[in-house]
């Protein structure tokens, strides 16, 4: 075993270790870190191969961005995991019975032949550049799945927007656009007054409403 | 390398409905509520003008563009134009509907749009990254469809259920892909199918990515056992957006599953073969005896849709051109029928409330005669008694296969179509028989009952005449084979 194979398994093993406690850590916050951590392992397997773009875009959106999110909103919501991990080690021995026999039934299809026989791809020099030739395909090469990968996310957007958008009736709220909209004939008017009634004459029984501010 | 004329030129209805549909998504928002009718109208505009474009656009012989991504052929000309015209009648049936229940919404709009540009999409792929990426387009915008109804926890359940269900199909279907890339070394369709063909890579691999492949394909589907979906979406989502899911993402599906298999991997049919007689046997027999359980007119519905869709892969396992061409026309077929199935249903329905039980169609025929009898026009149709266009298509896929000498097969599709008929025999006679329980009269919109009369006398009109569809569907599968 070479080093470069040494290097995989430990990263790999870490890997396996760390998705099984995101499923089995009792705290979710563990659970969010161990999913951190098997997000870095996976990020140093697709070093190894040669994939830095991929690698450093794991770490920086998934790490960087939604697992922090994540972590966010389980501190935020207060959810109940007992609730949620009810039954787990009710279903666990049918689950280990199923996950056992799939994982027995890959190694047995995979290793009788599997990629043996697949010539193994060569090293590339230390000139080569991941991202540079991921650049060159994606507007050229694949630029047509390109545009409708930007079109799925479109539609997350309006269904995000559609699914949590809600105008409802009878709140009272601010609006900024009507607020800045304003003008200065909506807010102030100038009343003509009749002067002043001689001292000592009586006011006005009733005062108009509409003098009010 | 860099895109040409011709290569948008090859997809310009698709470009077309991309453009439309982000003009309506912006135009929307400054519209008021009581002008929606402006959306609606500019939704059918758009697909009426991408049909008309698709039709303008045929070519003699596949063009291939963007590199290889997409394929422009006979059979994605068909099957686009129909998709086109299955969602345009769709949308004229669930406009009463939609308007009544407060869904009649620009985001519905776009979002059925978005989701046919996914079927498009997908129709003319010929890439593992555009089969998968229009894949995800639909699902996505189904999902959402599903739940836009968000107080109502039925709704919220069935499309949750659908999006778990959905995500991990994709997982299967992307491991499968990568399986066959690792083998292969291509993702391109024709590439991969060369490369079966020149005896490369280990066949332990490929038939280990095959078996990942087809499940996904059969969740898509909606095949038992990949099947669990289906009732509920069916049932839990308004019944206009099952009205959709149900027709134009068949046909999609059903091009996925030839894309896939046959212009992919055409050299493993003998692997793939008998996975799908195993689907399609659990399918029929599954989807036939549940739906007589059912008292729930969507739910069984979605069981008999089980069972049609394992009739088409009955076309499809038989793996010649005539196989193909006859699971195409039953899928046709099978989506004309839904749409005016679920025409009915929507009809029914008014404000407030919901006709989904059997009984609620009981007495129809005092009601309103007329689309009693439509309805009884599919009910035939699906149960596949002559002259309905369901029996050809049924026995066209029958006689693909037994040209294949699956004789048992073509003898248990038979037994469980005659089990199947019972439970459609019971809504015809639930509609003549019975004593109406309402009396509210049905008054549809003009353009709904003039399109759902269309469609009804379609289905009879399809079944008297098939030849001109099949003979379509016969050249647009030989010339894209």
């Amino acid at each position: 075993m070479d080093f470069l194979s040494a290097i995989f398994y430990v990263f790999a093993t870490i890997l396996v270790l760390a998705g099984l406690r995101v499923i089995t850590a009792r705290n979710p916050v563990h659970a969010a870190l161990f999913l951190v951590l098997a997000f870095f392992s996976a990020a140093a397997i697709w070093m190894l191969l040669e994939a830095e773009f991929l690698s450093l875009a794991l770490v920086l959106v998934y790490v960087g961005a939604v697992m922090v999110l994540f972590l966010f909103v389980v501190m935020m919501l207060d959810v109940n995991f007992d609730t949620l991990r009810e039954g787990f080690w009710r279903h666990l021995p049918v689950g280990l019975l199923v996950a056992g026999a799939m994982v027995l039934e890959m190694v047995l299809v995979l290793s009788a032949e599997g990629f043996r026989g697949a010539p193994s791809p060569e090293a590339h020099g230390f000139d080569y550049s991941n991202t540079r030739e991921l650049g060159a395909v994606l507007y050229t090469q694949y630029l047509y799945a390109f545009e409708l990968a930007a079109v799925l996310l479109l539609v997350a957007i309006v269904a995000a927007i559609a699914l949590t958008l809600r105008r409802r009736e009878g709140v009272k709220r601010n609006d900024v656009g009507e607020q800045v909209k304003v003008r200065r004939e909506d807010r102030v008017r100038v009343l003509q007054l009749a002067p002043e009634a001689p001292v000592g004459a009586q006011p006005d029984a009733a005062p108009a409403g509409e003098g009010a501010p | 390398m860099i895109p040409t004329f011709a290569d948008y030129y090859a997809a310009l209805p698709e470009l077309v409905l991309l453009g439309m549909t982000c003009v309506i998504l912006v135009l929307d928002l400054f519209l008021k509520d009581h002008q929606r009718n402006a959306t609606y109208l500019l939704a059918q505009f758009t697909l009426l003008a991408c049909a008309v474009l698709t039709v303008f656009t045929v070519q003699g012989r596949p063009l291939f563009a963007f590199n290889g991504l997409v394929v422009d052929d006979l059979m994605s000309d068909v099957l686009k134009v129909m998709t086109y015209l299955a969602v345009t009648i769709a949308l004229v049936y669930v406009r009463a509907y939609n308007a009544a229940r407060g869904l009649f919404t620009g985001e519905f709009f776009t979002l059925a749009l978005f989701a046919t540009l996914g079927m498009v999409v997908m129709i003319s792929a010929n890439h593992f990254l555009t089969l998968y990426i229009g894949l995800e387009l639909l699902s996505l915008s189904l999902y959402a469809m599903v739940a836009l109804q968000r107080d109502s926890a039925r709704a919220t359940e069935a499309a949750m259920k659908y999006f778990v269900l959905g995500a991990l199909a994709s997982g299967m279907l992307l491991y499968g892909m990568s399986m066959l890339y690792g083998a292969t070394g291509s993702l391109d369709l024709e590439s991969v199918s060369a490369a079966l063909a020149s005896g490369l890579g280990s066949s332990n691999v490929l038939v280990f990515g095959l078996v990942f492949l087809v499940a996904g394909i059969a969740f898509k589907l909606g095949v038992a056992p990949f099947h669990m979906w289906v009732p509920d979406v069916y049932q839990g989502a308004p019944t206009s957006v099952t009205l959709f899911v149900g027709s134009a993402p068949k046909i999609a599906a059903f091009a996925f599953t030839l894309r896939l298999l046959v212009n992919g991997m055409e050299p493993l049919v003998a692997d793939w073969q008998g996975m799908l007689v195993v689907l399609a046997v659990v399918s029929m027999v599954l989807g036939n005896l549940v739906a007589i359980a059912q008292t729930n007119l969507k739910r069984m519905l979605a069981y008999s849709t089980i069972s049609h869709m394992g009739f088409v892969l009955l076309g499809v396992l038989s793996g010649s051109l005539n196989g193909y061409a006859s699971a195409m026309f039953y899928v046709l077929v099978y989506v004309l029928t839904a749409l005016a199935g679920f025409g009915v249903i929507l009809l029914l329905a008014r404000e407030g409330f919901e006709s989904e039980e059997l009984d609620d169609l009981k007495g129809l025929n005092r009601r309103s005669p007329w689309f009693a009898f439509i309805m009884l026009l599919v009910m035939f149709s699906m149960a596949g008694v002559p002259p309905l266009a369901g029996f050809l298509a049924k026995l066209s896929v029958l006689q693909a296969a037994l040209q294949q000498g699956l004789v048992w097969l073509v003898v248990l599709a038979v037994m469980m179509s005659l089990i199947g008929a019972f439970y459609y025999l019971r809504v015809v006679k639930l509609m003549y028989f019975d004593e109406p329980q309402q009396s509210e009269p049905i008054r549809p919109l003009g353009d709904m009952r003039l399109m759902l009369s269309a469609n009804g006398v379609g289905l009879l009109l399809l079944g008297i005449a098939p030849q001109p569809l099949l003979t379509l569907c016969m050249v647009a599968i030989s010339h894209s084979m």
